[in-house]
């Protein structure tokens, strides 16, 4: 037991000591049709070795599609704040300008200001400060992209999320959790055995998700900050698909305790597991409306798998998609609206979504082994998994098809979930 | 990150050439640009919101190598009120690895366990069943094709015979589609065989049916033979 122990803490520091590296995006393609002239100049930092905030607000926005980047050679770089020239920032092409400065505050701390002006219009749009930490510095440029954004192109930016997926390495798997720009990746779990359907809590603080570490799967909740986790559903036969409640304190699961693949309500406090869907089908992939009265699923009730949704109250069930024969792994978009979802067409497998209200499917992908699709917080962009010359690589694309990314690292990249 | 900025870098080089052009056109429609009010003076029409307790920017006027009829005067720009204060949940940087976050290697992980399947004796005798302990199914089905009779038979003889030895029936699919909906297809499968053995003498009690869905592949091939391969239950003691 004593050898176990220290080959385990073996293993911890070890895993510790290897920074997980950052992903590597290596396409972006399409645009939108109109992109908008940002000029960002360098934020005036109050130390030099800084990391300045406007290399990381450039790198958002350019990657957005949305934005067309103007380069800063030629004008000097800010020593000391100044109001920008705006008309000959107009002159030059851009549309907006962007500035910021980062200052010392109490504590240690650093507060970041900046002001986005209007260039045509030759007015100042907003001007924000926020107050952070030094390891804060990144966090708080993503929340100014996603201010710029928003006041630029009038719907909310994505950020500053962060995203969880799981990173296979010959025989290894790793549960990753890095930022919506893959960047400041951290390995919270490691195995030998696979893991699965990762699942953020509404809270942002816990991961729910399935490992095969006992020779069959189990469902697990880790609590990020503190590194702890303990096995929720781990009944006879399979355990899986986890999915949070909007108020954090249930998780819908897939069991086969009482028969072969059900839904239950698991409550995390009581562990009690209440079963809601009936019948012999096989029923899945359960996930939480945003408004909380929803459970949308998969069944293969109709005789192939399709997406149905039941009411939480009455359990009544409804079918949601209709064309072809395979319609599985249900996402949400934050406001409801939109679910996507895998569809198979001619034997390939592409992310897909329908407008809930009208009930108009749109297929947005032409890579053809698609899997595992979540929104981003603003519900304009979707995060899946696909296969790249038999690679596992993760993908995003926008809701309308247009903008696409790739992100890959060496190894297999699988299950990503886009957390808040 | 220095690739990605190069290449920002040069989209930003390539956007900045392709629009100029454009742009100068617009300029000369509108003719706003024509006024000579300093842009300053625009600054100041606008409604400023109300300023708490900020104190103006430092006011440093830059050296000009030409001289410029506008020269924007710094307290024009002030924030707005602090919007955001402690913005990084500590969630964010303090994400810590799991206690232990390499699982332990199986070997330790059964030591520990409290039930431990009871591992199969080999008997020199031909009844083993330790040889074929694979059960192969067709594309979306779990139905237990003729040719396995002979091999379910004889792990039903052992499991009979050996009233304290238990069973997993692993069930596992290729690796098309969805990874949940593939569990719960290689659940079905497993369920298929509990059933028959269950039905031919075995007791509940002694087998476990579990999934491992599309994801430990006895074959990595992406053709028809690979996947025939990975659609199966194996009986594992």
């Amino acid at each position: 037991m004593l050898l176990f122990r220290i080959t385990l803490l073996f293993f911890v520091m070890a895993s510790l000591a290897l920074p997980a590296r950052a992903l590597m995006t290596i396409e972006i393609v399409g645009g939108a049709n109109n992109k908008v002239a940002l000029a960002v100049l360098p934020f005036v930092l109050s130390q030099a070795g800084m990391s300045d905030p406007a290399e990381t607000i450039v790198g958002d926005l350019g990657r957005s599609g949305y934005f067309t980047l103007m380069e800063n050679q030629g004008l000097p770089s800010l020593q000391a704040l100044q109001t920008p020239n705006l008309l000959e920032w107009k002159n030059k092409g851009a549309d907006a300008v962007v500035l910021g400065q980062v200052l010392p505050a109490q504590n240690g701390r650093l507060e970041v200001r900046f002001w986005l002006f209007d260039a045509v219009r030759q007015t100042q749009l907003t001007a924000l400060s926020y107050t952070t930490s030094p390891a804060g510095l990144r966090a708080v440029a993503h929340r100014i992209s996603d201010q710029i954004h928003e006041k630029l192109l009038g719907e909310p930016g994505a950020y500053s999320g962060r995203i969880a997926y799981i990173l296979k390495q010959s025989s290894r798997f790793e549960l990753q959790v890095a930022d919506a720009d893959s960047r400041n990746a951290v390995t919270v779990m490691s195995s030998t055995e696979p893991i699965i359907s990762p699942s953020w809590s509404p809270d942002g603080r816990k991961l729910a998700y399935v490992s095969f570490e006992d020779k069959k799967p189990v469902v697990y909740v880790q609590n990020l900050g503190e590194g702890s986790r303990r096995a929720v559903a781990h009944f006879r036969g399979s355990n899986s698909a986890p999915a949070w409640s909007p108020d954090g304190r249930r998780l819908a699961v897939a069991l086969s305790k009482d028969a072969t693949s059900q839904i239950y309500l698991l409550d995390l406090e009581s562990g009690e597991a209440r079963r809601f869907t009936q019948g012999g089908a096989l029923d899945t992939e359960p996930v939480f409306s945003p408004d909380g009265k929803w459970l949308y699923f998969t069944s293969d009730r109709g005789g192939s798998p399709q997406i149905y949704r039941a009411a939480l109250e009455t359990g009544e069930a409804s079918r949601i998609t209709f064309d072809g024969g395979y319609n599985v792994s249900p996402a949400l978009s934050a406001d409801g609206r939109m679910l996507a979802f895998v569809h198979r067409r001619e034997g390939r497998f592409h992310i897909a979504v329908i407008e809930l209200s009208s009930r108009q499917m749109r297929v947005l992908t032409d890579t053809q082994h698609d899997e595992s699709p979540s929104f981003a917080s603003n519900g304009r962009q979707i995060l899946y998994a696909t296969l790249v010359n038999g690679r596992g690589v993760l993908a995003t694309v926008s809701v309308d098809g247009k903008i696409r990314q790739r992100l890959s690292q060496s190894g297999d990249l699988r299950e990503p979930a886009w957390g808040r | 990150m220095k690739s990605l900025y190069g290449a920002v870098t040069l989209v930003v080089l390539l956007a900045g050439c392709a629009n100029s052009p454009e742009k100068e056109v617009v300029i000369e429609d509108r003719g706003v640009a024509v006024e000579s009010k300093p842009v300053a003076e625009k600054l100041a029409e606008k409604p400023v919101e109300p300023v708490v307790g900020a104190k103006p920017a430092e006011v440093s006027v830059p050296e000009k190598t030409t001289p410029s009829p506008v020269v924007p005067p710094l307290p024009e720009l002030t924030p707005l009120p602090k919007v955001e204060t402690h913005v990084l949940t500590d969630v964010s940087t303090e994400v810590k690895p799991m206690e232990g976050s390499t699982v332990p290697s199986p070997e330790a992980a059964a030591a520990g366990k409290e039930q431990a399947a009871v591992p199969l004796k080999v008997k020199e005798s031909a009844a083993s069943p330790s040889s074929k302990r694979v059960i192969l199914f067709d594309y979306n089905s779990s139905t237990i094709r003729d040719e396995f009779q002979e091999v379910l038979s004889a792990h039903i003889e052992y499991l009979k015979q050996n009233t304290g030895a238990k069973v997993i029936l692993q069930g596992h699919t290729d690796e098309r589609g969805s990874r949940e909906y593939n569990l719960a297809l290689g659940q079905r499968r497993a369920e298929s065989v509990f059933k028959a053995m269950n039905l031919l003498g075995v007791p509940e009690g002694q087998m476990e049916a579990v999934s491992l869905g599309e994801e430990k592949p006895l074959s990595e091939g992406h053709d028809e033979a690979a996947w025939q391969q990975n659609r199966r239950v194996e009986i594992a003691y």
